[in-house]
Protein backbone atom coordinates (compact mmCIF):
# COMPACT_ATOMS: atom_id res chain seq x y z
CA UNK A 1 0.00 0.00 0.00
CA UNK A 2 3.28 2.39 0.74
CA UNK A 3 4.69 1.80 -2.14
CA UNK A 4 1.43 2.29 -4.07
CA UNK A 5 1.29 5.54 -2.72
CA UNK A 6 4.78 6.53 -3.15
CA UNK A 7 4.51 5.53 -6.73
CA UNK A 8 1.79 7.88 -7.38
CA UNK A 9 3.30 10.67 -5.36
CA UNK A 10 6.97 9.85 -7.31
CA UNK A 11 5.02 10.01 -10.62
CA UNK A 12 3.32 13.40 -9.43
CA UNK A 13 6.50 15.11 -8.10
CA UNK A 14 8.44 14.55 -11.56
CA UNK A 15 5.66 15.21 -13.55
CA UNK A 16 5.30 18.65 -12.04
CA UNK A 17 8.87 19.24 -11.75
CA UNK A 18 9.17 18.88 -15.37
CA UNK A 19 6.12 20.79 -16.06
CA UNK A 20 7.96 23.97 -14.07
CA UNK A 21 11.58 23.79 -16.10
CA UNK A 22 8.94 23.30 -19.50
CA UNK A 23 6.73 26.34 -18.79
CA UNK A 24 7.16 29.25 -20.82
CA UNK A 25 5.18 31.40 -17.98
CA UNK A 26 6.84 32.16 -14.67
CA UNK A 27 3.73 32.08 -13.24
CA UNK A 28 2.92 28.58 -14.05
CA UNK A 29 6.23 27.28 -13.31
CA UNK A 30 5.79 28.87 -9.75
CA UNK A 31 2.42 27.41 -9.13
CA UNK A 32 3.41 23.95 -10.82
CA UNK A 33 6.62 24.24 -8.16
CA UNK A 34 4.16 24.23 -5.29
CA UNK A 35 2.60 21.32 -6.67
CA UNK A 36 6.01 19.47 -6.40
CA UNK A 37 6.58 20.19 -2.77
CA UNK A 38 3.46 19.29 -2.05
CA UNK A 39 3.95 16.45 -2.76
CA UNK A 40 7.49 16.24 -1.65
CA UNK A 41 5.98 16.59 1.92
CA UNK A 42 3.10 13.90 1.88
CA UNK A 43 6.68 11.61 0.79
CA UNK A 44 8.09 13.01 4.14
CA UNK A 45 5.51 11.83 6.05
CA UNK A 46 5.86 8.34 4.51
CA UNK A 47 9.40 8.36 5.81
CA UNK A 48 8.11 9.13 9.49
CA UNK A 49 8.76 12.89 9.39
CA UNK A 50 5.33 14.71 9.79
CA UNK A 51 7.40 17.59 11.58
CA UNK A 52 9.49 18.31 8.37
CA UNK A 53 6.13 17.63 6.13
CA UNK A 54 4.27 20.57 7.80
CA UNK A 55 6.92 22.75 7.89
CA UNK A 56 7.42 21.74 4.07
CA UNK A 57 4.06 22.97 3.34
CA UNK A 58 4.12 26.01 5.56
CA UNK A 59 7.54 27.07 4.89
CA UNK A 60 8.58 26.29 1.17
CA UNK A 61 4.91 25.89 -0.01
CA UNK A 62 3.73 28.74 1.43
CA UNK A 63 6.39 31.39 2.47
CA UNK A 64 8.89 30.61 -0.10
CA UNK A 65 6.52 30.24 -3.25
CA UNK A 66 4.45 32.91 -2.36
CA UNK A 67 7.60 35.51 -2.37
CA UNK A 68 9.08 33.83 -5.97
CA UNK A 69 4.94 34.69 -7.06
CA UNK A 70 4.98 38.28 -5.49
CA UNK A 71 8.42 38.83 -7.26
CA UNK A 72 7.19 36.96 -10.60
CA UNK A 73 4.51 39.23 -10.67
CA UNK A 74 6.33 42.27 -9.77
CA UNK A 75 8.32 41.98 -12.54
CA UNK A 76 5.98 41.95 -15.15
CA UNK A 77 5.21 39.14 -16.30
CA UNK A 78 2.53 39.30 -18.69
CA UNK A 79 5.25 40.00 -21.41
CA UNK A 80 7.59 36.86 -20.07
CA UNK A 81 6.68 34.34 -22.94
CA UNK A 82 7.55 36.42 -25.84
CA UNK A 83 10.99 37.99 -24.09
CA UNK A 84 12.57 34.29 -23.62
CA UNK A 85 14.62 33.31 -26.32
CA UNK A 86 15.85 29.54 -26.74
CA UNK A 87 19.55 29.38 -25.32
CA UNK A 88 22.07 28.71 -27.88
CA UNK A 89 21.28 25.12 -29.04
CA UNK A 90 25.10 23.98 -28.38
CA UNK A 91 24.91 25.27 -24.44
CA UNK A 92 21.26 23.08 -24.76
CA UNK A 93 22.44 19.90 -25.99
CA UNK A 94 25.44 20.08 -23.58
CA UNK A 95 22.84 20.62 -20.56
CA UNK A 96 20.93 17.28 -21.80
CA UNK A 97 23.88 15.33 -22.01
CA UNK A 98 25.27 16.35 -18.81
CA UNK A 99 21.83 15.91 -17.14
CA UNK A 100 21.57 12.56 -18.35
CA UNK A 101 24.86 11.34 -17.52
CA UNK A 102 24.64 12.34 -14.20
CA UNK A 103 21.11 11.09 -13.54
CA UNK A 104 22.70 7.42 -15.17
CA UNK A 105 26.20 8.30 -12.31
CA UNK A 106 23.28 8.59 -9.43
CA UNK A 107 21.27 5.62 -10.08
CA UNK A 108 24.46 3.83 -10.76
CA UNK A 109 26.14 4.94 -7.58
CA UNK A 110 22.41 4.40 -5.55
CA UNK A 111 22.54 0.85 -7.33
CA UNK A 112 26.07 -0.02 -6.52
CA UNK A 113 26.47 1.03 -2.95
CA UNK A 114 25.48 -0.98 -0.03
CA UNK A 115 23.18 2.44 1.53
CA UNK A 116 24.47 1.58 5.10
CA UNK A 117 25.72 3.78 8.15
CA UNK A 118 25.39 4.32 11.85
CA UNK A 119 22.37 3.13 12.86
CA UNK A 120 20.38 6.21 15.28
CA UNK A 121 18.37 3.33 17.22
CA UNK A 122 15.17 4.54 16.99
CA UNK A 123 12.00 2.52 16.29
CA UNK A 124 9.57 3.88 13.36
CA UNK A 125 6.82 4.50 16.05
CA UNK A 126 9.53 6.22 18.24
CA UNK A 127 10.36 8.87 15.43
CA UNK A 128 6.69 9.01 14.37
CA UNK A 129 5.54 9.64 17.72
CA UNK A 130 7.04 12.34 19.10
CA UNK A 131 8.90 13.79 16.47
CA UNK A 132 8.10 17.83 16.87
CA UNK A 133 9.59 16.71 20.64
CA UNK A 134 12.66 14.80 19.62
CA UNK A 135 13.97 17.13 17.12
CA UNK A 136 13.70 20.26 19.18
CA UNK A 137 16.31 18.18 21.92
CA UNK A 138 18.24 17.90 19.05
CA UNK A 139 18.39 21.18 18.30
CA UNK A 140 18.94 22.50 21.18
CA UNK A 141 21.47 19.91 22.76
CA UNK A 142 23.53 18.64 19.56
CA UNK A 143 23.22 21.11 17.28
CA UNK A 144 22.51 23.71 19.47
CA UNK A 145 25.99 26.15 17.87
CA UNK A 146 24.36 25.42 14.31
CA UNK A 147 21.30 26.48 15.01
CA UNK A 148 22.30 30.09 16.34
CA UNK A 149 24.19 30.37 13.48
CA UNK A 150 21.34 29.59 11.45
CA UNK A 151 19.79 32.70 13.22
CA UNK A 152 21.93 34.70 12.84
CA UNK A 153 22.37 33.82 9.06
CA UNK A 154 18.27 34.68 8.86
CA UNK A 155 18.34 38.23 10.30
CA UNK A 156 21.31 39.02 8.08
CA UNK A 157 19.56 37.26 5.05
CA UNK A 158 16.81 39.35 6.12
CA UNK A 159 18.47 43.29 6.78
CA UNK A 160 20.64 42.24 3.04
CA UNK A 161 16.99 41.88 1.72
CA UNK A 162 15.54 44.97 2.58
CA UNK A 163 18.69 46.86 2.03
CA UNK A 164 18.83 44.82 -1.59
CA UNK A 165 15.40 45.41 -2.49
CA UNK A 166 15.55 49.27 -1.64
CA UNK A 167 14.95 51.99 -4.46
CA UNK A 168 18.00 53.76 -5.38
CA UNK A 169 20.33 50.91 -4.25
CA UNK A 170 23.00 52.16 -5.44
CA UNK A 171 22.09 54.02 -8.46
CA UNK A 172 20.95 57.66 -8.80
CA UNK A 173 18.19 59.74 -8.96
CA UNK A 174 18.41 59.73 -12.96
CA UNK A 175 17.72 56.34 -13.87
CA UNK A 176 14.30 55.21 -15.20
CA UNK A 177 13.18 53.25 -12.30
CA UNK A 178 9.38 53.52 -11.76
CA UNK A 179 7.80 52.56 -15.19
CA UNK A 180 8.75 48.77 -15.08
CA UNK A 181 7.36 48.37 -11.64
CA UNK A 182 4.33 50.52 -11.63
CA UNK A 183 4.25 50.63 -7.75
CA UNK A 184 5.55 54.23 -7.25
CA UNK A 185 4.36 57.83 -7.74
CA UNK A 186 5.21 59.83 -10.54
CA UNK A 187 8.93 58.84 -12.08
CA UNK A 188 12.44 61.36 -10.43
CA UNK A 189 12.66 64.26 -12.38
CA UNK A 190 15.42 63.01 -15.64
CA UNK A 191 19.02 65.34 -15.47
CA UNK A 192 19.12 66.37 -19.41
CA UNK A 193 22.60 66.30 -19.14
CA UNK A 194 22.98 62.49 -17.95
CA UNK A 195 20.57 61.50 -19.89
CA UNK A 196 22.75 62.82 -23.41
CA UNK A 197 25.62 61.65 -22.61
CA UNK A 198 23.36 57.77 -22.91
CA UNK A 199 25.16 56.54 -19.94
CA UNK A 200 22.17 54.92 -17.80
CA UNK A 201 24.99 54.12 -15.07
CA UNK B 1 4.89 -3.71 2.37
CA UNK B 2 6.80 -0.60 2.44
CA UNK B 3 9.12 1.06 -0.63
CA UNK B 4 13.04 0.65 -0.14
CA UNK B 5 15.44 3.24 0.77
CA UNK B 6 16.99 3.28 -3.02
CA UNK B 7 13.67 3.90 -4.15
CA UNK B 8 13.83 7.47 -2.75
CA UNK B 9 17.33 8.08 -3.79
CA UNK B 10 16.71 7.31 -7.24
CA UNK B 11 13.30 10.18 -6.95
CA UNK B 12 15.71 11.98 -5.36
CA UNK B 13 18.33 11.72 -8.10
CA UNK B 14 15.63 12.32 -11.19
CA UNK B 15 14.30 15.49 -8.91
CA UNK B 16 18.01 16.73 -9.07
CA UNK B 17 18.53 16.33 -12.07
CA UNK B 18 15.20 17.96 -13.63
CA UNK B 19 16.46 21.08 -11.42
CA UNK B 20 19.86 20.91 -13.37
CA UNK B 21 18.48 20.51 -16.72
CA UNK B 22 16.12 23.56 -15.42
CA UNK B 23 19.44 25.44 -14.84
CA UNK B 24 20.73 24.23 -18.35
CA UNK B 25 17.93 25.13 -20.36
CA UNK B 26 15.73 28.23 -19.22
CA UNK B 27 16.96 31.89 -19.81
CA UNK B 28 14.64 33.29 -17.32
CA UNK B 29 16.28 33.88 -14.39
CA UNK B 30 13.50 33.07 -11.86
CA UNK B 31 13.18 29.81 -13.63
CA UNK B 32 16.70 28.99 -12.85
CA UNK B 33 15.84 30.24 -9.27
CA UNK B 34 13.04 27.61 -9.30
CA UNK B 35 15.01 25.12 -10.52
CA UNK B 36 17.84 25.85 -7.68
CA UNK B 37 14.96 25.35 -4.97
CA UNK B 38 13.92 22.16 -6.92
CA UNK B 39 17.23 20.86 -6.19
CA UNK B 40 17.60 21.51 -2.55
CA UNK B 41 14.36 19.84 -2.30
CA UNK B 42 15.46 16.76 -4.19
CA UNK B 43 18.99 16.61 -1.08
CA UNK B 44 15.78 16.95 1.42
CA UNK B 45 14.02 13.60 0.04
CA UNK B 46 17.78 12.13 0.48
CA UNK B 47 18.31 13.17 4.05
CA UNK B 48 14.75 12.39 5.20
CA UNK B 49 15.25 8.96 3.51
CA UNK B 50 18.37 8.59 5.13
CA UNK B 51 16.91 9.00 8.41
CA UNK B 52 14.15 6.83 7.91
CA UNK B 53 16.33 3.85 6.70
CA UNK B 54 19.00 4.27 9.52
CA UNK B 55 16.32 5.16 12.41
CA UNK B 56 18.20 8.41 13.19
CA UNK B 57 16.95 11.82 13.53
CA UNK B 58 19.65 13.52 12.57
CA UNK B 59 18.92 13.86 9.17
CA UNK B 60 15.76 15.53 9.91
CA UNK B 61 17.57 17.90 11.76
CA UNK B 62 19.92 18.79 8.60
CA UNK B 63 16.44 19.45 6.43
CA UNK B 64 16.02 22.28 9.14
CA UNK B 65 18.80 23.54 8.60
CA UNK B 66 18.60 23.30 4.62
CA UNK B 67 15.02 24.75 4.99
CA UNK B 68 16.84 28.32 6.67
CA UNK B 69 19.37 28.30 4.17
CA UNK B 70 16.87 28.04 1.55
CA UNK B 71 14.78 30.34 2.64
CA UNK B 72 17.80 33.13 3.19
CA UNK B 73 18.82 32.19 0.35
CA UNK B 74 15.77 33.04 -2.04
CA UNK B 75 14.77 35.92 0.01
CA UNK B 76 18.44 37.95 -0.63
CA UNK B 77 18.54 36.51 -4.25
CA UNK B 78 14.97 37.52 -5.16
CA UNK B 79 15.66 41.12 -3.92
CA UNK B 80 19.31 40.71 -6.13
CA UNK B 81 16.75 40.25 -8.78
CA UNK B 82 14.49 42.75 -8.06
CA UNK B 83 17.37 45.19 -7.78
CA UNK B 84 18.51 44.38 -11.00
CA UNK B 85 15.59 44.33 -13.11
CA UNK B 86 14.79 47.84 -11.91
CA UNK B 87 18.13 48.98 -13.16
CA UNK B 88 18.61 46.92 -16.55
CA UNK B 89 14.75 46.06 -17.34
CA UNK B 90 15.85 42.40 -18.03
CA UNK B 91 15.42 38.86 -16.09
CA UNK B 92 17.38 37.24 -18.98
CA UNK B 93 20.53 35.54 -17.60
CA UNK B 94 22.34 35.90 -21.02
CA UNK B 95 21.44 40.08 -20.06
CA UNK B 96 23.36 39.44 -16.92
CA UNK B 97 27.07 40.15 -17.88
CA UNK B 98 28.07 43.02 -16.44
CA UNK B 99 30.18 41.46 -14.37
CA UNK B 100 32.24 39.41 -17.07
CA UNK B 101 35.64 39.70 -17.42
Amino acid sequence: MLTFFFFILAALSIWTSLMMITRRNPVHSALFLVLTFCSLAVLYFLLAAPFLGVLQVIVYAGAIMVLFLFVVMLLAAENREQTEADPQPGVKTAGYLVSIVFAATMIWVVAKSPLTGESGGLTVNQMVADNTQRIGMELFSAYLLPFEIISILLLAAMVGAIVLAQRHFGATDTEETAPPLGLDDAPPPLDDELLRSGDRR
Amino acid sequence: MTPSLSYYLILSAILFTIGMLGVFTRRNVLIVFMSIELMLNAVNLTFVAFARGLNSLTGQVFVLFVMAVAAAEVAVGLAIIISYYRNRSTVDVDDLSLLKW
